[in-house]
């Protein structure tokens, strides 16, 4: 049975088609992923991203515990700031990415987690068992089911957030977070988001996030165009993108080396630290396709004579430019922009050329 | 949600449709396949002198999120391929009966009409 959001009744009512989402029954589309992709890059769209995990840590060690089980620095977050890390376990390998808060101080909790959907529980359990080892005093508590939270990004996004809030949303720098009220319901309002463009993502009370849904009345996106968003960044996706059992990665393979702080100690450190001296033998590279065709996940890379490089981890046709794009992990020297490979459409090897994403200029 | 069915084609079970006016056939997909598609973004089709093969695949449609093979209601030689779909792959949503065709072919044996899906029959399909 797929957990549903509170959000779920009334995307059935506005039409949605679904999906299961890391056991989540999630809408994919509403009205269609180019109408809701383009309001996000030109105007602001409004998604229901409850489904991520909400990992509430607290306590003395509340600090030490975040800061050995994320690869960036906990203890250089200030109350009120965030920042994005990877989960990585002894062999450096990622288990998830994540967002970080430290809460502002006169919240219930010194940080917030925020683990991708269906990673809420094992997340917790990592917390939990690790401060049981290694002694840490902090209480983990997994509120995935407490929270639901609604992504508004785009350029208009702060104006239209400062008509529904208290807050000077104008005066928060990116990665912050702050209590105020939305549309009336006490939030946590981070502006942070997946998409590239300027936006929050409001964290309310569960049985209130209809309310704040419907005061924030702008192009309702799904998953669809979440996906066509995030890949023209060169955003990761958890379970595709890297799996700890399927696409087993390190954060340096897979390109996102400003998450590790080598000069903290964190669960993995030493396996990246080596790592980092001996460089990696593959690393995520952007793909864009020269001949006509979609990549999509799982089809084959290759060099111009046929010889097999990899694999597309992400594909798409992007909305934005109107070409295809892909991530694929290649060999090293295949990192630098505008090397010539192919991609294996339905058997057909079409010519493509490597990128450094993001894909858009943003 | 009600899809237009037009009385002047009839239909394969995968959603094809085609319609005969003065001896040539004009195929496409139906209002049904291109809104359960979603955002078509390329068509593959194959070139005028091609021969189909009732019931075979002769093409793929691609949106943002699936690929489709498409699927030939009646045998017969491509006579003409709608080329402004390479560059305009959104007029397969935006009119399928119309603009969004895929292929005119010559059919081989008009015959074969009777083994399709009369608009009733379709319309009880996707209902």
């Amino acid at each position: 049975m797929s957990r549903e959001t509170p959000l779920h009744a009334a995307h059935h009512a506005a039409g949605a088609t679904f999906t299961d989402f890391g056991g989540w029954d999630m809408p994919v589309e509403f009205d269609s992923i180019r109408t809701e992709h383009a309001a996000v890059r030109e105007e602001c769209g409004r998604f229901d991203v409850s489904h991520m995990g909400e990992v509430v840590v607290s306590g003395p060690d509340a600090e030490g515990l975040t800061q050995r089980l994320t690869t960036n620095d906990a203890t250089a977050l200030d109350p009120g700031e965030a920042h994005y890390a990877a989960i990585t376990r002894e062999d450096g390998v990622m288990l998830d990415d994540t967002v970080v808060y430290r809460l502002p101080e006169a919240t219930d909790g010194e940080f917030l987690v925020v683990p991708n959907a269906g990673h809420d529980e094992e997340t917790t359990d990592r917390w939990r068992e690790y401060a049981d080892e290694q002694g840490f005093d902090a209480t983990v508590d997994n509120r995935t089911a407490e929270y639901g939270l609604i992504a508004l990004q785009g350029p208009d996004a702060p104006d239209l957030l400062a008509e529904e809030t208290d807050l000077d949303v104008d005066d928060m720098g990116r990665f912050e977070v702050a209590e105020g009220a939305v549309a009336g319901v006490d939030a946590l309002v981070a502006t942070t988001g997946y998409t590239g463009e300027a936006g929050v993502e409001l964290f309310v009370p569960w049985d209130e996030t209809e309310a704040v849904w419907e005061a924030v009345d702008v192009q309702r996106c799904g998953l669809g165009a979440r996906d066509t968003l995030r890949l023209e960044m060169g955003f990761l996706l958890s379970g595709q993108d890297f799996d700890p059992e399927d696409e087993s990665r390190t954060p340096y393979e897979a390109g996102i080396d400003f998450t590790v702080k080598l000069d903290t100690e964190f669960v993995g450190r030493d396996a990246l630290e080596q790592q980092y001296e001996e460089g990696t033998d593959e690393e995520l590279v952007g793909l864009e396709l020269i001949d006509r065709g979609v990549p999509r996940e799982g089809y084959e890379v290759t060099t111009p004579d046929g010889e097999h490089l990899g694999h597309v981890t992400s594909g798409t046709m992007s909305p934005t430019l109107g070409d295809p794009i892909a991530l694929a992990y290649l060999p090293a020297e295949y990192t630098t922009p505008d090397e010539l490979v192919r991609v294996v459409v339905r058997g057909e090897p079409k010519k493509a050329r490597t990128s450094v994403p993001p894909f858009i200029d943003r | 949600m009600s899809f237009d069915v037009p009385d002047d084609c009839r239909y394969l079970e995968s959603h094809e449709w085609v319609r005969i006016a003065d001896g040539t056939a004009t195929v496409g997909i139906s209002d049904f396949a291109q809104d359960e598609l979603g955002d078509v973004v390329f068509v593959e089709l194959p070139a005028a002198g091609d021969e189909l093969s009732k019931d075979e695949d002769f093409g793929v449609v691609e949106s943002i999120k699936a690929v489709s093979d498409v699927y030939a209601p009646i045998s017969g030689t491509v006579t003409a391929v709608n080329e402004v779909l390479t560059e305009e792959p959104e007029l397969l949503n935006e009119d399928p009966y119309g603009e969004g065709w895929l292929v005119e072919v010559e059919p081989a044996d008009e015959g074969e009409l009777d083994d399709l899906l009369s608009p009733e029959a379709y319309r009880d399909q996707i209902e």
